[in-house]
């Protein structure tokens, strides 16, 4: 096994590209080493991508912030600016593995990790985030949502990887939430798990609204329907129904050792409900 | 050895909270466990397992292995030879598989090598070439008639004709009239019950040094409950002599029974023969997950009568218990401990022991107890809903006491369950009334505590000091109670003692640290000997002052004359006494070797208030509350971690821990991650009374502590969760999933 730390994203993807065998990307390696350590991969090329430069920073943005993809998710949980504009962004990503593991972990990693169980990208997804994408030829930029293809896949192609995601800015009176189902109370993967992101009229009612369910599907899912099931409501009780049940009827889960199809159908409908309720109070609505 | 008759003494040390003498090096990282000891030149020694849960091995083979550089051992079943005993024999077959793997993770081969990389490349280089057999994995499918046949021919005698292959022994234990007690009740509650396995959950996984010179000569350091426990068995597995094989224990990261046996020595000491030079093995918790001894699963159903008062007419329980694939009778113990809490005239228990696919169980903490207790207390809150009464009313009104013919036996002598029931229906917390959506769950634990071979010697240094080396590793804070009871007994300071756990080579035999043994017997052997130390340095004194020796009583940690006849001498201390101990015939040393009975048996009563999330089925403790009788608590700080520990595994027991497998027989969860014990922030602080009701056994008065707090919390959980959703669960673990189940099927 090779371990190269390039310094450019030119020379990155000169190294991803160049390798005829297995290769994995190294940023905070929470999800990486773990596998390597259970021998789950045998890379021939480990391309640490700490080096590159912007990686490491968070840049306010055409009103929102693009943030590197070997920030930190302590790191990202102590800044100020970013938990104000998108705070279940903020805590979804904080609610991954433990103290020690904050400090390594990252969303780009999470997301690239390609896990239906993910707990930043439900909230990334919910928030309309855009992933640039660096390799051979000219860098682009995707909607979260469309990198992971299933459980450990991404339409990444060969050579290539996530340099930052960028939070888009928002509306005035607009907020998120992520909530998720762990039998513990921490340290712990998400059974079912939701993100709500809406943004509030002036008369406190919800002018737009976006869903994303985790661990209930092969990848997270953008569930226009519980959207609408919101829309133009103060989420009185009939609107948080069709809020959940338009999550269950999404809903396509396993039974696996956490959890059973039923139970996951269940759950994802009360996180849905639940996270509502925090991102209308946290964008100034009054229930 | 009874208690004291000036048993009311006033105790000067007993009883308070001294600084434990191993606290600085745990905390600093200098305190050296399983995997901290090196030796020039050492192997690296792992263990390739099967992936099957049952298959034929029909053969192995190691030549690539044996090729690749750095490979300086392999060995495989072929290696060991089956002893004749045939506990040992099982040993033996578990650490290394022979004929047939018996569970997912069965060890089948084992290498040792210079470097990590190559041994684990040696063991992808092993060709085991299986044939797959059907397997079962679940205790009442084993059962069945036409289960697959985990091993043939164990059965014991006690098994009657008829029984499937896999039932390996039945009990029964009872007295009285059953029919006659169920016909005066006035309600009859029948139920079933199923408890998961679940892992002792150590923090620190198996690991072991060996070392086995040309000559034959072998040591081993290795993280144990019972150095000299390893000595045997590893002698017998290899066939050499006890004398051979030196055992040292490690500090030991947790072990609640787990580490009452072996499952690595045996092969790390063969590699090392094999090899010829010294080989560490540490296990992953992949491994210890998948090979190391969980409790066992078990099935049981529950009868119990109750008039219309309270008053239990009849108790009946049938117990199905697996410890996997090998024979083994902890059901005797779930069958014996299942109503010890109550006085009952009529009482049966039946108990039945069934093979399955699964890794061969170790003890954990009052083996076979809470599963049983779980299931009568269960059946016992279901009547007190059912008639109205108070759940703690009802104990006291059937608790046992003094003079009780216990359900498994023997009559009661001072016990303390009525005192410990009393203290919670007085407690606080049984007063506090209970908010919207609270509920309160309790729950009644017993355990038989144990004594056992011990062996203790105690020297009285030159400079006043005391050295006690006694013969188990301290798993609870044992070293600080036997300084403090050697410190009571000499009157010295707490911090002129101090205890050093020896190696095989060093101290006679000492039994296993198990069966909450070790305060109460080692202890008992260390005041005894402490008493033979004391005898000896009176009759020192004696000799100087010109008198009998018996005219010489020792006193405040000081040699007095007996009274005024003895003459006037000004008292000698310890310290002088030490000090000119080469003038007045040698080192001064006592000793007390026994097979200590007397252990006096132990009840707890818990306390468990929760809330259960109704749309999710998670439960939040919110309060816990452990009354349990401990003699005398020697170290009041280790008999409280004692109470919160047992309490905390109950919990995770009840609420989360299980092993779970797949249709094909292998087990899903091998890890922390999935295998859910309790995190800090998931429970409140565990409150805690100890209550003191002296045992007759002990010259202090003191009563194992360790294994009591782990039967009540499966109960007192199950119980306020019933209460909590309005359904009677009736099996562990109460998981999310399982608990939303049920509010959705009482919803209908």
């Amino acid at each position: 096994m090779r371990y190269e730390k390039p310094q450019t994203v030119a020379e990155a993807a000169r190294l991803l590209t160049g390798e005829k065998g297995l290769s994995r990307i190294l940023a905070g390696g929470t999800d990486v080493l773990v596998q390597l350590k259970a021998g789950l991969v045998e890379p021939d090329l480990v391309v640490d991508i700490k080096a590159l430069p912007g990686v490491r920073s968070i840049v306010a943005e055409a009103g929102g912030f693009r943030i590197g993809a070997a920030v930190s998710n302590a790191q990202l949980g102590e800044d100020k600016a970013v938990r104000a504009l998108w705070p279940g962004v903020v805590e979804a990503a904080n609610l991954i593995g433990s103290t020690q593991v904050q400090g390594r972990a990252t969303m780009v990693g999470n997301l690239c990790n390609a896990s239906p169980a993910a707990d930043a990208v439900p909230a990334l997804v919910a928030a309309g985030a855009v992933a640039r994408v660096a390799g051979p030829g000219a860098a682009r930029d995707v909607p979260v949502e469309k990198i992971p293809t299933g459980p450990g896949k991404t339409k990444l192609k060969r050579g290539e990887f996530i340099t930052s995601i960028f939070l888009p800015a928002r509306p005035p009176r607009s907020a998120d939430a992520y909530l998720r189902f762990i039998p513990r109370t921490e340290m712990d993967i998400a059974v079912a798990s939701a993100a709500v992101s809406l943004t509030l009229d002036e008369d406190g009612r919800i002018a737009a609204a976006r869903v994303a369910l985790g661990a209930v599907a092969p990848t997270v899912l953008l569930v226009e329907a519980a959207a609408k099931a919101i829309l133009g409501s103060r989420l009185e009780d009939p609107a948080l129904e069709a809020l959940a049940a338009a999550c269950s009827a999404a809903a396509s889960p396993i039974d696996d050792k956490r959890g059973t199809v039923e139970f996951r159908k269940d759950v994802v409908g009360v996180l849905a409900k639940r996270a509502a309720r925090i991102a209308y109070t946290r964008a100034g609505g009054q229930s | 050895m009874a208690l004291d008759s000036h048993g009311k003494r006033e105790f000067k040390q007993i009883g308070t909270r001294v600084a434990r003498p191993d606290g600085i090096d745990k905390v600093t990282g200098r305190a050296l466990y399983g995997a901290d000891m090196s030796a020039p030149g050492m192997l690296v020694g792992r263990i390739l397992r099967s992936p099957h849960a049952h298959a034929r091995i029909l053969r192995i083979d190691t030549s690539e292995a044996e090729a690749i550089p750095g490979v300086k051992a392999v060995v495989t079943g072929a290696d060991f030879s089956i002893p004749d005993d045939a506990a040992l024999a099982d040993i033996s077959v578990n650490v290394m598989a022979r004929t047939k793997a018996l569970y997912d993770g069965h060890a089948v081969a084992a290498v040792a090598a210079t470097s990590a990389q190559a041994a684990k490349a040696a063991l992808k280089a092993i060709k085991v070439e299986y044939e797959v057999l059907p397997h079962v994995t679940d205790v009442d499918a084993a059962m069945a008639p036409d289960a697959p046949v985990v091993q043939k021919g164990r059965s014991l005698e006690s098994v009657p004709a008829g029984m499937g292959a896999n039932v390996t022994h039945h009990c029964e234990f009872g007295h009285g009239d059953l029919e006659a007690g169920f016909a005066r009740a006035d309600k009859i509650v029948e139920r079933s019950f199923k408890t998961a396995a679940t892992h002792q959950g150590y923090i620190e996984p198996h690991a072991c040094l060996a070392t086995m010179n040309g000559d034959g000569r072998a040591d081993l350091w290795c993280c144990t409950q019972g150095q000299y426990m390893v000595r045997t068995v590893c002698a017998g597995v290899l066939g050499i002599e006890a004398s051979q094989l030196r055992v040292t224990a490690s500090e030991i990261g947790g072990g609640f029974g787990g580490k009452t046996t072996v499952f690595i020595e045996p092969v790390a000491l063969m590699l090392a023969k094999k090899s010829g030079k010294p080989v560490k093995i540490v296990m992953t918790r992949d491994e210890v997950f998948k090979a190391t001894g969980p409790t066992v699963s078990t099935s049981i159903d529950v009868k119990i009568g109750m008039t219309k008062a309270g008053r239990i007419t009849a108790g009946a329980a049938t117990l199905r218990y697996s410890g996997g694939a090998f024979p083994n009778t902890t059901v005797d113990m779930g069958a014996q401990a299942a109503f010890a809490a109550y006085d009952l005239d009529a009482v049966r228990t039946v108990g039945w022991n069934i093979l399955t696919n699964r890794p061969k169980e170790s003890a954990y903490r009052a083996p076979g107890a809470p599963q049983a207790i779980y299931a009568v207390e269960s059946v016992v809150d279901e009547l007190c809903l059912a008639l109205n009464l108070d759940p703690l009313d009802v104990r006291i009104l059937n608790a046992a006491r003094k003079g009780t013919k216990s359900s498994y036996g023997p009559t009661f002598d001072d016990i303390g369950l009525l005192a410990t029931l009393e203290a919670a229906k007085a407690h606080p917390h049984y007063n506090t009334p209970l908010k919207p959506g609270q509920s309160r769950g309790v729950s009644c634990g017993f355990w038989f505590n144990f004594g056992g071979n011990t062996c203790v010697s105690l020297n009285i240094n030159t400079d006043g000091t005391v050295g006690v080396t006694e013969g188990n590793p301290d798993i609870g804070g044992s070293r600080a109670s036997i300084s403090l009871m050697a410190a009571e007994e000499l009157g010295v300071p707490y911090d002129k003692v101090r205890t050093i756990i020896a190696d095989t080579a060093s101290l006679g035999y000492n039994d296993v640290t198990d069966g909450s043994r070790v305060t109460f017997a080692v202890g008992l052997a260390t005041i005894k000997a402490a008493r033979d130390a004391i005898k000896k340095m009176c009759g020192r004194v004696a000799k100087i002052w010109g008198i009998d020796e018996d005219a010489v009583e020792w006193r405040d940690g000081a040699a007095h004359p007996a009274g005024p006849n003895a003459g006037k001498f000004p008292p000698m201390t310890l310290e002088e006494i030490a000090a000119i101990s080469f003038e007045t015939g040698g080192p001064i040393a006592g000793h007390y070797e026994v097979n200590a009975d007397g252990a006096g048996v132990s009840f707890g009563v818990h306390l468990c208030d929760l809330e259960v999330d109704k749309e999710t089925g998670q439960t939040t403790i919110l309060r816990y509350t452990v009354f349990q009788d401990a003699g005398k608590a020697v170290h009041p700080d280790y008999v409280e971690g004692q109470m919160q520990g047992g309490a905390v595994q109950g919990i995770g027991w009840a609420l989360n821990e299980e092993y779970i497998y797949g249709a094909d027989g292998r087990l899903l969860n091998a890890g922390f991650l999935d295998y859910r014990i309790p995190v800090a922030s998931d429970l409140p602080k565990i409150d805690t009374q100890i209550l003191e009701i002296p045992n007759p056994g002990h010259p202090y008065g003191v009563r194992g502590v360790g294994e009591t707090g782990i039967v009540p919390p499966l109960a007192a959980v199950s119980n306020a969760v019933s209460r909590a959703i309005d359904v009677r669960m009736h099996e562990l673990p109460m998981s999310p999933p399982r608990v939303l189940k049920a509010i959705k099927a009482a919803r209908g």
